[in-house]
């Protein structure tokens, strides 16, 4: 069972329509990346899966529940970090967490002792007691986390959890999303960012103008849509560029430093080591360059901006 | 928001959670308003907000009384048989002094500010900043929010005026030597009730203010023009709408003169500031017989005397309901408006 699923999920305001017949569906375990351009209806649909906004039509089911009828359990069983996330400035904290313990009916020393375990694997152990007034952006976004983690969640939904923070808490953050999965938790990850949604998502869905244009792992959206997976290569022994240009299927073979880039539109690694072993060319280092997608979202978008232009 | 038994049973079960299994949940639930209402009480009563206002309050209430109870004491060989020294020490007005400067005035004046005070940041403080999504993702019902935070503001509403009421008694006790007999006691402890009922009216104002407007300080400020208009200008514009509305001649009869008074009266009692006027009049002096107009013909030989407790409840009556409804009128009106508003900004 899914733990996140919709279907022809729709939002409209007046007019304008920010979800479009959404179908979702994210696998219990897995970290999924819903990414798109602010303003795509990330939000909105966030809002529709907890039961803090009414869908327009369609339906949503979240750890099997319908957020629409059940959203006090829903909302007991998912975490959500909102985009931009407000503490209590004048609490710690510490206190802070504490409250969202109690709203979630936990209290006493077992509340006391999760709060401190998790404000130490957010790495706010030392700062814990001090008035979040004092916080940085990042430390901010770190408490947010533990305080979406506090329920102890099946399903964590984190909006932008990395915007207007510094490139080292960046780091920080994606590192504890990425360790999410092992404490059992299902990752809902809405971002703009293209390459951190890449790093840390299992699988990815591209959202625009309210519709989910595709969806997959990195390597199924590169094949699907005519991405290209970029190989580099470090050889010992023969030239490899001559016998590489006569592979099939291969687009392009360029230099780069003392490495060799070969372009193809799909993996072909078995094939290049294979003809190159073949060749006597020794593949001392073969790897997967992880930014076919730039072109592919790009494209989307130039898409969806040409179709918005004509429909208006 | 509340699921219907049919929903529950068309719907899929829920997966039985491994968590849920772990038990480090208890049992017991405390319903989500009071969680909310204790951490808004504690803000509260730390916050430098609270501690301004009783500070105000509680410098303004003890100088009437004291400035009361001097004059209290030139008028006491003429009062001397009066039964309730106490409550005249809270309702006489001091020489050179406005006629608010009595401590039941005070009350009267300053308990819609507490009220204005406690309420105007609730929804749209959580707003700006950025713990409403928070706080409403968690599992609590929406309204819980707003309920919570109105049962912490009319506690610490009632704790400042009842704090207040203590001090005032014991400066009358100390400076006059009289103790309160036990209808005294009861009439002032339903008196306050009522005080508290009043802030409660200017309490769900403010909180309805918080929900419909963005920010806090339009928020306040739309709260505390309300005020002023019942406060201040509702007697002028009571008079402006009876001439309207019941005109009266110069060679205008009694009857049509009696016509007018009642009907300002009419139009001022749309004002709570009137009807808590009304209602604490007659609860704390017994010798109020009637809130409305009374025609010399109505009092033709009335022996004057005081009323007892419970007829001095029956005369308040009405004016304590309306001043409830008015509660459960803008309670209400803040919750719809609160439900229907979306999370983001």
């Amino acid at each position: 069972m899914p733990a996140i699923r919709t279907e022809q999920l729709t939002k409209r305001y007046g007019d304008h329509v920010a979800v479009d017949s959404l179908d979702l569906a994210v696998d219990e375990g897995e970290i999924f990346g819903l990414l798109g351009p602010n303003g795509a209806g990330k939000t909105t649909t966030v809002l529709m899966l907890l039961g803090l906004s009414e869908p327009t039509e369609g339906h949503a089911e979240v750890v099997g529940l319908d957020p629409r009828r059940h959203p006090l359990e829903v909302k007991r069983r998912v975490g959500y970090l909102p985009d931009a996330v407000g503490f209590y400035e004048h609490l710690t904290g510490r206190e802070n967490l504490r409250y969202t313990a109690r709203l979630n009916g936990l209290d006493g020393r077992d509340a006391e002792a999760r709060i401190s375990a998790l404000l130490e694997e957010v790495g706010l152990d030392e700062r814990g007691d001090d008035p979040v007034g004092t916080y940085s952006r990042g430390m901010r976004q770190r408490l947010g986390l533990a305080d979406a983690l506090v329920k102890d969640p099946e399903v964590l939904i984190l909006d932008e959890p990395t915007v207007a923070i510094d490139p080292e808490g960046v780091q920080e953050m994606l590192a504890l999303i990425k360790a999410l999965p092992e404490r059992g938790v299902t990752v809902l990850l809405s971002s703009h960012l293209l390459d951190q949604v890449q790093s840390v998502c299992d699988r990815i869905g591209i959202f625009a103008r309210g519709r989910l244009a595709a969806h997959g792992t990195v390597d199924e959206l590169a094949a699907a849509h005519g991405g290209r997976t970029t190989l580099e290569l470090r050889t010992l022994g023969e030239d490899p560029r001559p016998i590489l240009r006569g592979l099939p299927g291969v687009i392009d073979v360029r230099d780069e430093g003392d490495l060799v880039l070969v372009d193809a539109p799909g993996d072909v690694r078995e094939e290049v080591a294979r003809r190159l072993a073949q060749a006597g060319s020794w593949v001392v280092h073969m790897a997967v360059r992880r930014e076919r997608l730039d072109e592919i979202y790009r494209r989307f978008f130039r898409e969806v901006q040409a179709d918005g232009r004509h429909a208006g | 928001m509340v699921a219907t038994p049919v929903d529950t049973v068309a719907s899929p079960p829920a997966a039985p959670s491994l968590r849920a299994a772990a038990g480090s949940r208890p049992a017991r639930r405390r319903p989500g308003w009071m969680i909310v209402a204790r951490k808004e009480f504690a803000d509260h009563l730390l916050s430098l907000r609270f501690f301004l206002l009783l500070v105000l309050v509680g410098l303004s209430a003890v100088g009437a009384v004291h400035a009361a109870s001097g004059r209290l004491r030139d008028v006491a060989p003429a009062a001397s048989d009066a039964p309730d020294v106490l409550l005249r020490l809270l309702t006489i007005v001091p020489e050179d002094l406005p006629s608010f400067a009595s401590f039941f005035g005070l009350v009267g004046f300053l308990s819609p500010l507490l009220g204005i005070a406690f309420g105007f940041d609730a929804i749209n403080g959580e707003r700006s900043q950025g713990t409403l999504p928070r706080l409403v993702s968690q599992p609590i019902h929406r309204d819980d929010v707003i309920n919570g935070k109105f049962a912490a503001g009319l506690a610490l509403i009632a704790l400042t005026i009842c704090v207040l009421a203590a001090l005032v008694v014991g400066v009358g006790i100390y400076r006059l030597g009289v103790t309160p007999d036990g209808e005294e006691l009861l009439r002032l402890l339903i008196y306050l009730g009522v005080s508290i009922v009043y802030a409660g009216v200017w309490l769900a104002l403010a909180v309805l203010a918080s929900v419909v407007v963005r920010r806090a300080s339009t928020s306040a400020l739309l709260a505390i023009a309300a005020w002023l208009i019942f406060t201040v200008f509702s007697t002028m514009f009571a008079g402006l709408l009876a001439d309207a509305l019941a005109d009266v001649p110069r060679d205008a009869t009694f009857e049509q003169r009696l016509h007018n008074a009642r009907m300002e009266q009419t139009i001022s009692r749309f004002s709570p500031e009137t009807l808590y006027e009304e209602a604490s009049t007659a609860l704390l002096l017994p010798e109020v017989r009637s809130l409305d107009i009374l025609t010399q013909e109505d009092v033709d030989r009335a022996v004057a005397g005081e009323l007892p407790l419970t007829q001095s409840l029956l005369v308040v009556w009405p004016q304590i309901t309306a001043l409830v409804a008015l509660i459960v009128v803008l309670f209400a009106a803040a919750y719809i408006v609160f439900l229907r508003q979306e999370i983001r900004a």
